[in-house]
């Protein structure tokens, strides 16, 4: 596949423009009906709410830390609602808007970040694996997922997340590799939001992204990350073809990191000057907002409602965080091993007596 | 009933048994299909289980670890190769970072029964990364388990236990002692994750574990007829490692060696003998030593003789500690 039969490699594939008018792609056509419309919106809306407000948390000192997916729902709304059921989902730690998709509580994700726990959901019971902070690992988690999937003779599929920093990681490769010669039933989306911390593209490659998939030998799409619509459309058919076990699909989606990399980060020491406001203008839930009222999907009503929703979200985040007690401190040796341990028990038993005040 | 049997041969007929009683069994490692591995080990499962379920991979090791995670993620239970113990670095990320936190990250949710089988350690005039002791690294993982089988038979039944385990289990095959032949006893039981009192003694106990448990008998052997009575014992777990079988002879025996390939500074045998000076402190009647790896790059293999720990060097260390 050359360069010029990268569909949206020109311009990337763009269902819905930032004015809310509506442009269908022959090759990526939407089946979609109102509720769906309306539950991908309500999900970013959502997931929106969840940032600001764990972005809060942190600043008053009940979060570590928090890593906002802000500007970036669009791509993950999309692409996790063309998911099915029994589909698996290998994220960073950025992907908080699949996560709600996938049904994931985000008071686990505030778990993670306020320090009770490492993970803070099942992976099973949601299809969706723990947040990997190490990035690029996933990715190879998500091919051998997939092989597992292609000896249980399923037809299940895997989306492997990651970004424009963690392609440059040896692991995305070998992932890559894996994938293709074994064609694995996966699809590698990359979520180009433009900066790796404070490193711009163009210290993580000198081609776009897409280009890298042909030395692998297989399809690549260039989407526009913020149109949520585009991000299912082309999932969809992503994941339909992997289905088939025709071998792995490449997924870049433009889009752009609105907020800091995590709290900690000051991104007004590196960022350019126009950047964030030209992205304002591109923003997924404003446009999705546009044309449901354009189209008479949703009503007056129905928004009123929905941001009523996000109050009591936030509320019931607020006070969950909140109310969380401090984990038992014995309670950080559980789960080391599957099976009992000499080393982790010996270790226990002297905690027991450190923690109770005495000396082991 | 028993059968004389290589450790290469032990392995592969304890993979094949594996593989028969649990389909969700797989092999994943660089060419162990057709060619059957560089060490024979696989040699003819490719052909008798079929591709899906003994996979050659590409050439790279993260990937092969890394996937693995993936397969256990979806309820197998793959037994990866990585080729020499030089060759397992790449793979460390996977090894440390994922496989060895990922059941304490998902609070119990997620099981990853891995094993990564390594052949390891020198003697056996390689070139370079093709001798390495790495042991150390991984028993200072938590959430990895660390076996070393000393012989065939102990071969046969470590890598039993370490594919039936829950864990993820770095298994270390110490190549110096592939060809080794040993009697094999299929119906043998006993508790893998406990060391091995391998031999009573009342003067010295040596500790030793993979091929360094061989070196350690033939020391005592040539010490009996030397009129030192040694003990030995193997580790074989590394992690966990449960020395209590350690402390009870010492407390007899009032010394102990401990004798390993790995370099001396900061292996296991500096936490052995910490262990068993805190535990047998009033029993000593010298200095915990360490027969072991000098402070160097595995040395280009000329130098091996002088570098690996030798009978003599055992024996030496014995009389010194006994100040014969």
């Amino acid at each position: 596949m050359t360069h010029d039969t990268i569909p949206g490699w020109e311009d990337p594939i763009r269902l819905l423009n930032p004015e809310g008018g509506f442009h269908p792609h022959s090759m990526f056509p939407l089946e979609i009906d109102a509720e769906l419309f309306r539950t991908m919106h309500r999900d970013m809306v959502m997931a929106r709410r969840v940032d600001t407000e764990a972005t809060a948390l942190q600043r008053t000192g009940e979060l570590g830390l928090w890593s906002s997916c802000l500007g970036q729902e669009g791509g993950q709304v999309g692409s996790a609602h063309a998911m099915r059921v029994g589909d698996f989902a290998f994220p960073t730690y950025r992907e908080s808007a699949v996560a709600w998709s996938r049904g994931v509580d985000p008071l686990g994700l505030l778990g993670l970040y306020r320090g009770t726990t490492h993970g803070g959901w099942n992976p099973q019971e949601h299809g969706f694996g723990l947040f990997t902070i190490v990035l690029g690992s996933q990715t190879l988690h998500a091919v051998g997922y997939a092989m597992g999937i292609q000896r249980d003779g399923s037809d299940d599929a895997v989306i492997a997340y990651y970004g424009d920093g963690a392609g440059s990681e040896g692991d995305v490769h070998e992932a890559m590799v894996f994938a293709t010669v074994e064609s694995a039933p996966v699809v590698f989306f990359c979520q180009n939001n433009g900066w790796a911390i404070s490193e711009p593209i163009n210290r993580q490659t000198v081609v776009p992204f897409a280009q890298r998939a042909a030395g692998y030998g297989m399809p690549a799409v260039r989407i526009d990350g913020n149109d949520v619509l585009a991000g299912l459309a082309v999932t969809r058919w992503a994941l339909e073809r992997v289905r088939t076990g025709s071998g792995p699909v490449f997924i870049e989606a433009i889009t752009y990191r609105m907020g800091a990399h995590t709290t900690s980060d000051d991104p007004t020491r590196y960022r350019p000057a126009g950047e964030l406001e030209h992205w304002a203008g591109l923003d997924p839930i404003d446009r999705m907002e546009r044309y449901l009222r354009a189209n008479g999907i949703a009503d007056d009503d129905w928004f009123t409602q929905l941001a009523a929703d996000a109050d009591a979200l936030g509320e019931r985040l607020r006070a969950g965080v909140r109310g969380v007690a401090d984990p038992d401190p014995i309670g950080m040796f559980d789960h080391v091993y599957a099976e009992s341990h000499h080393d982790v028990e010996r270790d226990r038993a002297r905690w027991e007596t450190i923690i109770a005040g005495g000396a082991a | 009933m028993s059968e004389s049997m290589t450790m290469v041969a032990a392995l592969n007929a304890s993979l094949r048994r594996a593989m028969e009683e649990d389909p969700k069994v797989v092999l994943l490692g660089e060419d162990i299909g057709t060619l059957g591995g560089v060490f024979r080990v696989t040699d003819g499962l490719a052909k008798d289980f079929g591709d899906a379920r003994v996979v050659g991979t590409p050439l790279a090791e993260s990937g092969i670890v890394g996937t693995a995670v993936g397969l256990a993620m979806r309820g197998y239970r793959p037994v990866v190769e990585i080729q020499f113990d030089g060759f397992v670095y790449p793979a460390f990320d996977q090894i440390v970072t994922q496989v060895a936190k990922h059941h304490y990250r998902s609070s119990g949710a997620t099981k990853l029964p891995i094993v990564i089988r390594i052949p390891y350690g020198g003697g056996i005039g390689a070139v370079e990364h093709h001798s390495e002791s790495p042991e150390a690294y991984f028993v200072h993982t938590p959430g990895l388990r660390v076996l070393t089988p000393a012989d065939a038979d102990e071969a046969y039944h470590l890598l039993r236990a370490a594919i039936s385990c829950d864990d993820p289990v770095v298994f270390l095959e110490p190549k110096r002692r592939y060809w080794d032949r040993a009697e094999v006893e299929p119906q043998r039981a006993d508790d893998p994750w406990t060391p091995r009192v391998l031999r009573d003694g009342d003067a010295v106990t040596l500790v030793g574990y993979g091929p360094m448990v061989r070196t350690c008998l033939e020391a005592a052997d040539a010490l009996a007829s030397q009129g030192v009575a040694a003990g030995v014992i193997d580790v074989r777990s590394l992690s966990p490692m449960d020395l209590s079988p350690v402390f009870e002879q010492v407390r007899r025996t009032g010394r102990c060696v401990i004798v390993h390939e790995a370099v001396e500074v900061a292996g296991l045998g500096g936490e052995i003998a910490a262990q068993v000076s805190q535990e047998c402190f009033f029993s000593l009647e010298a200095p915990v030593t360490r027969v072991a790896g000098a402070y160097l790059p595995y040395p280009p293999s000329r130098f091996e003789r002088h570098y690996l720990p030798s009978i003599d060097r055992v024996i030496a260390t014995v009389r010194e500690v006994m100040a014969l």
